[in-house]
């Protein structure tokens, strides 16, 4: 929303300054964006005389200009301009002078040999029209030497507000002085509405079908008139709130409902045939609106129409075809009230947004047809001329009268200021508040107030925020107790966990491409509307968002990428809290000791998944690993970690296919770890078990097996393991090797002696457990 | 039986025994099972007590002697041994030791534990919900009815529905969460919930995914002097400064009322933007009272409960505390930024420690 200082002023008695009332407007919740003065980048430009005129002596189409500037030094200025003469007084420029419009600053010159001084400027050239056909020219009484922006009324601030969302009263200029009244900046003007009895009967029937979407028509005919340009005064003010001025009718309606917040409407009353009436839109029909584009309607849809069709969408453009032109001399104008949810609805169907929209949807005076009316009747009588009719009042607006209870203490107990009773009664009486003992009534422009918490907003807003006291909030005795959750712990460990183990971590977007989403066993969830074909798919998986980033690190030239996120897969049962991890390039670079470079394998993503698993709190030691983690992996190099039914993890290489689909460089491993799926653990205080270390030193004994196809290393250690539990402390496997009577493993058993040391038949005991166990699998002790 | 010698020939050969071979051979000599002087020794055996009592002294004497040259010679040639190989042993301790890859922790991740942090010394939980929502929890609970103009201005993916199912939506905001909790646990509340949340939009400072941070608080008594001190004291923890200053204007979310945009004094300090003092201003919160119907919507009392809400950009909070200027980089992954902009493991905010990185 944006306006003049002047325009202000046309409605607000006060001589604050345009900065005291730009930061009162932000104070009260009217947030000023910005203050501009056109006249700033037009300082130099000075009103000048022409005194004469001769023909260049080198070119036709150009003037040598005797020109005086007010300090009585006449200067040449060479001047292309066919309306240049001596005698008429326009806009100068010296040299030095910056030209908006045409982006170049001035300079003395030479024009084919004859020396100029400066420029007479056009309107273009100052940005102030489209005008290039001649220099400007102003009246016969301009002071030469004055300032042309002060004299052209140009000195006047322009105020850009944002306007929210709740206040439709403040779309308009005088709804915002009138906030600024309440504020104290000054005193309301009343408006000035016309008595326009007419002066015969509105020709044109006007009639409501659908008095849902279109309460209240009212309507009246004006003929006789002239639709020549709007006056400077209008033109003026519109080019200040961003409107190009195009013809009075038009502006005139625009200029209503920028000053008032009240849009209206002018048919060509010639284009219509029959009665004007507001109905629901037909299936099928469309309208070719004032933008030039047709809009296909539908039946929940309101259009003004007549005996041809839909002219008009009720309440956010009007047609092309009816609209006013500059021969139109008849017309019929249109102050309606509009439904404002049909209004938004049919707004964001049509994707349209108008200035009349943004109006209507938020709520316009409902009061306010007949006084609207008058004063537009009254503004296009004294423009345009023309003979008005009496009006036709169909329907009628919903102005109900709210009572919301008003509690002097509220604003103490939610807002957190003490303001007297008596102005708090003041403020809600300054904004159009009647108070009546216990309760207020809103003014019928402020659709937004509905309870008591809205008049504790007003009273404090008008109050001033920066008046609230800060007031601690009660704090708990004692010192701060633990917040986080059990996941939101094992979130933390595994991030600094693995940034620890040089990982760097990454936030990826949540969606990814069709085609990705595919490699992981396709997207659950599908964005309808999305950004981009590549930003559609809720990710089934962390790993295509990192093996993207990896492959532009590795273009960028990264040679040893380690990365990590923790994050949500979108899946149909739900989301799912995720770690991903990805390991290319470079395990370790080459290097003078270990000699070329090595890449990632497997098992790096092993140890990854574990350590991290660990971190979070899973019992690692524990899980059962099973080959193979699922499509999108390498069937022979990938494997999941789980515990009984539940998967904690998938690590391994990715299926070569995936991998080439996803461009990853080669050798990349990756990881993911399904935090949900983590157990709790039990929970015991925070004391440990007593330390009781065993009296007499471990002995460690190798056995080496050949193992059956199929038997994985995994298993025939938890089967030693579980050979003899009260002796055997731990199991490791250290050597493997294949030959010709197939594969051997060789692990290294720990025996923890209790009180007194083995003796041989005791060691000889757990040895034949741990063969037994492994004979269990097929495998046979090694020769 | 023949005097024993006070002092035996062996003794200067000891002392200029060459190497440790000689050495040992002299020992073996003297001190060895056929030794010299451990024949002397085995000859008290069969002394006289009285020729004991003054050959004994001798011989013993002697053997300690021996042993003592023995043991002399021995350090001098080792310690010539250990010099000369010493003098052998060198590597060049410039060449590079083995590389341990360091690692980082993405600067939105450490904000987000940095406002735990501060929000659990005020008593604030972190709360957390699902990122695709139903309408109802996303607007419609929130005072945003379908034909709000409010709704237009979020910007909002939908996902793709059955025909006639209403489709579900990406949070296009923390808030939601906040109705989960009033829903879901009695009052008193005090949460914050941090999360990834969505808009239709992109350029510099505009992601379409992007994190928030939503705070509430529900109890009696809570007014609009509680939020303005909760989040100055919250932005001054933050920030690490005293002189970090805010002010509150009068705004509009359907969710709130009263409600307010939240300004963050700032200066230029050595040509950059430092948030503190009170130069210029930038918005960085919204915030308000919890709309009466917000609270009636999740099934509490209005009359008895109360209390505020406020939402702010993590990102933009990161931005403004670590200085980064583009929003899409947070998203892209890049090794460089990362560890430009990345923090250390061991950078686990604390209160004793510190807050920031």
């Amino acid at each position: 929303m944006k306006f003049s200082l002047s325009w202000l002023k046309s409605h607000l008695d006060t001589d604050a300054d345009a900065k005291t009332i730009a930061e009162t407007l932000t104070r009260i919740g009217l947030e000023v964006e910005g203050v501009d003065n056109p006249a700033e980048a037009l300082r130099p430009f000075k009103v000048a005389r022409v005194l004469t005129a001769i023909r260049h002596p080198q070119a036709d189409k150009l003037q040598v200009l005797s020109v005086d500037t007010g300090d009585g030094q006449p200067l040449q200025v060479v001047c292309g301009a066919p309306n240049a003469r001596a005698g008429m007084i326009g806009v100068f420029g010296g040299p030095g002078t910056y030209i908006p419009g045409s982006d170049m600053t001035l300079k003395q010159a030479s024009i084919r040999g004859v020396e100029s001084n400066g420029m007479m400027c056009s309107s273009r050239e100052l940005e102030l029209g489209d005008d290039h056909d001649g220099i400007i020219e102003l009246s016969g009484d301009a002071p030469v030497g004055a300032s042309f922006a002060e004299h052209a009324g140009m000195d006047d601030p322009v105020f850009d507000v944002a306007v929210t969302a709740n206040r439709p009263d403040c779309m308009g200029v005088h709804g915002i002085a009138r906030d600024l009244a309440a504020a104290g900046l000054g005193r309301l003007k009343p408006l000035d509405v016309p008595v326009i009895e007419g002066n015969f009967d509105n020709p044109v029937a006007i009639r409501i079908e659908d008095p849902a979407g279109c309460p209240a028509f009212f309507g009246r005919t004006v003929r006789g008139l002239q639709n020549k340009a709007s006056p400077e005064w209008m033109q003026r003010r519109l080019m200040a709130a961003g409107q190009r001025p195009i013809s009075a009718l038009v502006d005139i309606t625009n200029y209503v409902m920028l000053d008032l917040g009240r849009p209206s409407h002018a048919y060509d009353l010639t284009t219509l045939k029959g009665a004007i009436v507001a109905r629901k839109a037909r299936p099928g029909e469309t309208v070719l609106a004032l933008n030039e584009k047709p809009y296909a309607l539908a039946p929940d849809m309101t259009v003004i129409a007549d005996d041809n069709g839909a002219h008009d969408i009720g309440g956010i453009m009007g047609g092309e075809h009816s609209g006013v032109a500059e021969g139109t001399t008849e017309i019929l104008l249109e102050i309606a009230y509009f439904t404002p949810e049909r209004i938004s609805l049919t707004g964001q169907k049509l994707a349209l947004t108008s200035d009349a929209r943004s109006r209507f949807e938020r709520g316009v005076d409902p009061a306010f047809l007949d006084d609207g009316l008058a004063i537009l009747t009254g503004l296009i009588l004294d423009i345009c001329g023309g003979d008005a009719s009496r009006v036709t009042r169909v329907g009628s607006p919903p102005i109900v009268e709210k009572r919301v209870a008003f509690d002097p203490a509220l604003t103490r107990a939610l807002g957190g200021i003490d303001v007297p009773e008596s102005e708090q009664r003041s403020i809600l009486e300054r904004l159009g508040f009647r108070v009546d003992g216990e309760v207020a009534i809103p003014p019928s422009w402020r659709r937004d107030i509905d309870g008591p918490a809205d008049l504790v907003e007003e009273i404090v807003r008008i109050t001033g925020y920066d008046n609230i006291p800060l007031t601690p909030l009660p704090r708990a005795p004692g010192v701060a107790p633990p917040t986080a959750t059990r996941s939101q712990t094992a979130e933390r460990r595994i991030r600094r966990a693995a940034a620890a183990r040089g990982f760097d971590e990454a936030i990826t977007w949540s969606f990814i491409s069709d085609g990705d989403a595919a490699l992981f066993g396709g997207a659950a969830h599908i964005v309808a509307n999305p950004i981009s074909e590549d930003m559609k798919h809720m990710r089934p998986s962390l790993l295509p968002g990192l093996a993207a980033a990896a492959r532009r690190n590795a273009d960028r030239g990264a040679t040893a990428i380690r990365l990590l996120e923790v994050g949500r897969r979108y899946l149909a049962e739900g989301e799912r809290p995720t770690v991903g991890l990805l390991l290319s390039g470079d395990r370790s670079p080459r290097g003078w000791q270990s000699g070329k470079s090595q890449k990632y394998d497997a098992f790096d993503a092993k140890a990854e998944a574990l350590a991290l698993l660990n971190a979070a709190g899973a019992p690692t030691a524990n899980l059962q690993l099973t080959m193979g983690a699922g499509d999108s992996w390498h069937p022979g190099r990938s494997a999941t970690l789980g515990l009984g039914k539940a998967v904690l993890a998938a690590f391994g290489e990715l299926h070569p296919r995936i991998a080439q689909a996803l461009d990853l460089p080669a050798g990349t491993v990756a990881a993911e770890l399904y935090l949900d799926a983590i157990p709790a653990p039990r929970v015991s205080g925070r004391t440990r078990p007593a330390f009781a270390p065993p009296a007499l030193q471990p002995v460690s004994r190798d056995f080496a097996f050949v193992v059956p196809e199929g038997v994985t290393a995994d298993v025939l250690v938890r089967a030693i393991r579980g050979a003899d539990k009260a002796i055997i402390a731990d199991a490791r496997l250290f050597d493997r090797y294949e030959g010709e009577a197939g594969l051997s493993l060789a692990v290294e058993v720990i025996l923890q002696p209790g009180e007194k040391s083995f003796t041989d038949a005791e060691i000889g005991e757990v040895s034949a457990k741990i063969v037994a166990a492994a004979a269990k699998l097929g495998a046979t002790l090694r020769d | 039986m023949s005097d024993v010698p006070r002092k035996l020939p062996a003794i200067a050969e000891i002392e200029k025994a060459p190497t440790l071979e000689v050495l040992e051979g002299l020992r073996v000599e003297t001190l060895g099972k056929n030794g010299s002087v451990t024949a002397l020794l085995k000859s008290l055996g069969s002394m006289s007590d009285e020729e004991r009592k003054t050959q004994g002294p001798i011989i013993h004497a002697l053997r300690a002697t021996v042993t003592e040259a023995i043991a002399a010679r021995k350090s001098t040639l080792e310690d010539a041994e250990l010099d000369r190989r010493l003098a052998t042993e060198r590597v060049d301790l410039s060449l590079p030791a083995r590389n341990i890859p360091k690692g980082s922790v993405h600067p939105v991740s450490q904000v987000m534990d940095e406002l735990s942090e501060i929000f659990a010394d005020l008593g604030f939980a972190v709360a957390e919900g699902p990122e695709i929502e139903d309408d109802w929890h996303n607007f419609t609970a929130l005072n945003i009815p379908e034909t709000h103009p409010a709704r237009a201005m979020h910007d909002t993916f939908y996902l793709e529905a059955a025909e006639g199912a209403e489709p579900m939506v990406l949070r296009t905001h923390t808030s939601p969460v906040q109705i989960r909790t009033m829903m879901s646990e009695a009052p008193p509340i005090r949460i914050i919930a941090p999360g990834r949340t969505y808009r239709s939009d992109s350029d510099a400072t505009h992601t379409p995914m992007f994190h928030q941070l939503e705070g509430l608080v529900i109890d009696r008594g809570i007014h609009m002097g509680h939020l303005k001190w909760t989040l100055l004291t919250f932005l001054k923890a933050f920030f690490e400064r005293d002189d970090v200053v805010i002010r509150m204007f009068p705004s509009y979310f359907p969710f709130t009322e009263p409600s307010a945009d939240v300004q963050v004094g700032w200066s230029f300090e050595h040509g950059r933007r430092i948030i503190g003092g009170s130069e210029n201003w930038m918005e960085v919160l919204g915030a308000g009272m919890v709309h009466p119907r917000v609270i009636a919507n999740c099934g509490l009392d209005p009359d008895e409960w109360q209390g505020f809400a406020f939402g702010c950009g993590i990102d933009r909070l990161a931005m403004l505390k670590y200085g980064m200027t583009d929003l899409r980089a947070f998203f892209d992954g890049d090794l460089r930024w990362m560890r430009h902009y990345g923090f250390s493991f061991l950078d686990v905010p604390t209160l004793s420690g510190g807050v920031g990185a």
